[in-house]
């Protein structure tokens, strides 16, 4: 028992230093991708008893006498169930860890809804495995999940050829796939695109290194998974802080909380808060455990500042030397995923970080055929349809790329009425504006009004309910 | 650059921490539900750091079933008392009077009537817009394609197949009058996650979690502890006192216990690593009907 008790400790230990890796899987299940998907669960689950042989030991004195044989078709089974009960999922997740790293896979199932259903799952993603049928080499199907993958940034791609016991594990088979794989990813700027031939059924490739293909040099699928270099994928350079919540237990302090969307920032460091360009200098990095010398994305801290400066919710900390975009009007791939189609008279509201405002489609540039990724004219979107717009916004946004900064360069719209999500953005690139006047968002100065201090909240509060009508005050306290 | 690098779990602090605030921030009415579990325990922690060091700025709400295990009511109690929680106890009295229990009706409707519409009378008459539950998306299969941000009509309903698609950490927390939203912080947390999380930041928990010998009776296949004088008096000559241990907690009726020495966290994963039932699987309310949790959580229940 104390043995035991030792290992679990070391266990433990060690499985609270690994780090989350988040992955897309894309490809039908005549893929093979719940056969994929299932060995990851059990194979990778089997791992860790190895190394807890004592564990191991007790469990087959337990006797789980299914353990031995989980059987993949498991998974499968639970998503036919329901698709024969004709409910859709859009996006299942599912969890698992080895003794190198947690993973949470999200699947994307079913073939009809596939460009919402994959750009759901794959939004937060480090990185998608792309599964062809090593018999059928990179298909319509396989170009649409690529050019999904790049859309989202996704930096890490895996091309998983299965079914390779298909095709007598024949390199020349698998050569030719990667090989009209890599200029397709060339084409659509993915920098990190590995090929793995495996066979998700026998189990080739999979966990462990196959013998039989002894001319395929790379890692297994699992031991890429665990390896896989994912600390640069986060923007560390670009210092963007918005608020999202102002912390005022007592008159001494004052608050500002948020999740770091990138860069780092330390204690003493000069900010310039957006958009009042009031600079101030950061006086403490506070949590519960306690102050902090640095916070870094994607940690969720609380800033108090040297200076008595105004900031509220949707507005931004960020360092003078290295400012976001700050405007109301840009360039923005747009993905529609509402069964309603795009009505462009309609005003929506934009969500970008902590902000929402209300924004109108100007123009559309060109629509994109995900299948062929050509540019098609196109007055509106439909469902699952993807295009280049120009948006206007009431109110100023701070923000980047999407390319260069997710966290700052992604949006979704909301339908006024129907309040559904209706389509997500990637901003490409800021506009100019076409009028100079900023649109005046009236404001009320609370302190200049004589309102006693302990009425602030329930002001707030009232005022916040008017923005969820669409009208937009700001506060100053 | 080693110390720009977050562990998994520290990953997973700061996106459940990120959710909290946004309600906070978005709604008018939120309320955090409170089951006493370990799950909720973990989520109010991570309320407490959310907001330090202020206040967390909403209430924690128990449904009382009348039928939770006596420990968790005292637990509950004290916990809230100490962190300073604005603690709200709703039950179905009218129910409670008329003398429902899961002896005399069933789990089903029991259920029905002490959680499930104990909850919902309870938001309505809060006018609650928004509600957090400690749900996490690896324990059952209805749960797995849950959003974070989950959509409930004004009859309190979840559609499965009409869900809001949800994209990076952006949530859509636009609701029509009577309409809301459950939140769900631990999503992505894993049972083992939860569990690391307890030892790690040595968050208190009920000890009804831990091995320890207790008056039992088996009904049905299932373990139960004999709570309180409510056992129906023909079982009462058959308790035996068993090392068990609670691996979910709910009404003492329908919670079956499982033989166990497991007495510290360690223990407690080491159990966990070892056996092959999922957690649930002590639950008798999931099993009373077909795809029971999905049917629950479409009528309100989480």
């Amino acid at each position: 028992m104390k043995d035991i008790n030792l290992d679990i400790k070391a266990y433990l230990d060690a499985d609270e230093k690994k780090d989350l890796l988040r992955l897309l899987t894309a490809g039908s299940v005549d893929d093979g991708k719940s056969t994929l998907i299932g060995r990851l669960l059990f194979d990778s689950k089997k791992l860790y008893e190895d190394q807890l042989q004592a564990l191991e030991r007790d469990s087959k004195r337990v006797g789980n006498a299914g353990s031995g044989q989980i059987d993949y078709a498991l998974l499968l089974d639970g998503l036919k169930a329901e698709r024969e009960e004709g409910i859709t999922i859009d996006v299942a997740y599912r969890y698992f860890s080895t003794n190198a790293r947690k993973f949470i896979i999200a699947d994307t199932p079913g073939h009809e809804q596939y460009t919402r259903n994959m750009i759901t799952g794959g939004s937060t993603a480090n990185l998608a495995i792309i599964l062809v049928d090593a018999r059928t080499g990179v298909i319509t199907q396989t170009r649409r999940h690529t050019f999904l993958v790049s859309l989202l940034g996704i930096k890490h791609v895996v091309l998983a050829v299965n079914k390779m016991d298909l095709v007598d594990f024949s390199r020349d088979v698998f050569d030719k796939i990667s090989h009209e794989y890599l200029s397709l990813t060339d084409q659509l700027n993915i920098d990190d695109v590995t090929c793995i031939p495996l066979s998700a059924l026998e189990g080739d490739n999979v966990v462990e290194k196959s013998d039989r293909t002894p001319w395929y040099h790379g890692t297994s699928l699992l031991q890429y998974l665990e390896t896989v270099p994912i600390d640069k994928d986060r923007n560390m350079h670009d210092f963007r802080f918005p608020v999202q919540y102002v912390l005022r237990p007592n008159l001494d302090f004052r608050g500002f909380c948020g999740k770091v969307a990138s860069g780092t920032i330390r204690k003493g460091d000069e900010i310039v808060a957006l958009p009042s360009m009031k600079r101030s200098h950061v006086k403490s990095i506070v949590t519960y455990e306690g102050e902090l010398d640095c916070a870094f994305c994607p940690q969720s801290v609380t800033i108090t500042l040297e200076d008595e400066i105004d900031i509220s919710r949707g507005e931004m900390i960020v360092r003078p030397d290295n400012m976001p975009h700050i405007g109301r009007r840009f360039e923005t791939m747009l993905v529609w995923m509402d069964e309603e189609p795009m009505d462009r008279n309609k005003q929506f509201f934009l969500k970008h970080n902590t902000n929402t405002t209300r924004a109108t489609i100007d123009s559309i540039l060109y629509k994109v055929d995900v299948n062929t990724m050509e540019r098609l004219e196109g007055t509106d979107f439909q469902l699952n349809e993807i295009g280049c717009v120009h948006f206007t916004t009431a109110k100023t946004l701070f923000f980047d790329p999407y390319h260069d900064n997710k966290a700052t360069g992604a949006f979704i719209l909301i339908d006024p009425i129907t309040n559904n999500t209706s389509a997500v953005g990637m901003i490409l690139t800021p506009l100019e504006h076409e009028d100079a006047a900023q649109e005046d968002i009236p404001t009320i100065d609370l302190g200049k009004l004589g309102i006693g201090e302990e009425h602030y909240d329930a002001i707030e509060k009232a005022v916040r309910s008017l923005s969820a009508q669409g009208l937009e005050i700001k506060i100053i306290r | 650059m080693a110390e720009y690098k977050l562990s998994h779990l520290q990953e997973l602090e700061a996106e459940s921490i990120h959710i909290i605030r946004e309600v906070a921030a978005e709604f008018e009415n939120p309320v955090m539900l409170y089951s006493i579990g370990k799950d909720s325990s973990v989520m109010v922690r991570l309320a407490e750091k959310a907001f330090a060091p202020g206040k967390v700025p909403f209430p924690l709400m128990h449904i009382d079933s009348k039928w939770k295990f006596r420990e968790m009511i005292e637990f509950r109690d004290s916990y809230a008392k100490e962190h300073g929680w604005n603690l709200i106890v709703e039950s179905n009295m009218e129910a409670f009077n008329a003398g429902v229990g899961p002896f005399t009706h069933g789990s089903k409707v029991h259920t029905d009537l002490m959680k499930t519409k104990a909850l919902l009378d309870a938001l309505n008459k809060y006018k609650f817009d928004a509600a957090f539950g400690g749900a996490r998306r690896d324990e059952e299969k209805s749960r797995a394609k849950e959003r974070i941000f989950s959509f409930r009509d004004k009859f309190n309903q979840w559609d499965p197949k009409n869900q809001r698609p949800e994209l990076w950490d952006i949530y859509n927390s636009r609701v029509h009058k009577g309409e809301s939203i459950r939140v769900f912080p631990l999503s992505n947390w894993t049972e083992l996650d939860i569990w690391q999380y307890i030892r790690l930041e040595n968050i208190p928990i009920v000890p009804l979690y831990f091995a320890k010998e207790r008056p039992c009776v088996e009904i049905d296949g299932n373990i139960i502890m004999a709570d309180d004088d409510r056992l129906p008096k023909e079982l009462v000559p058959k308790i035996h006192n068993r090392m068990v241990r609670f691996r979910t907690l709910g009404c003492w009726p329908l919670t079956g216990a499982v033989e166990s020495t497991a007495s510290t966290i360690e223990e407690i994963v080491e159990e966990m690593m070892t056996t092959t039932k999922s957690e649930r699987t002590t639950r008798v309310i999931d099993f009373d009907q077909e795809a029971s949790m999905e049917q629950k959580k479409r009528e309100g229940y989480f």
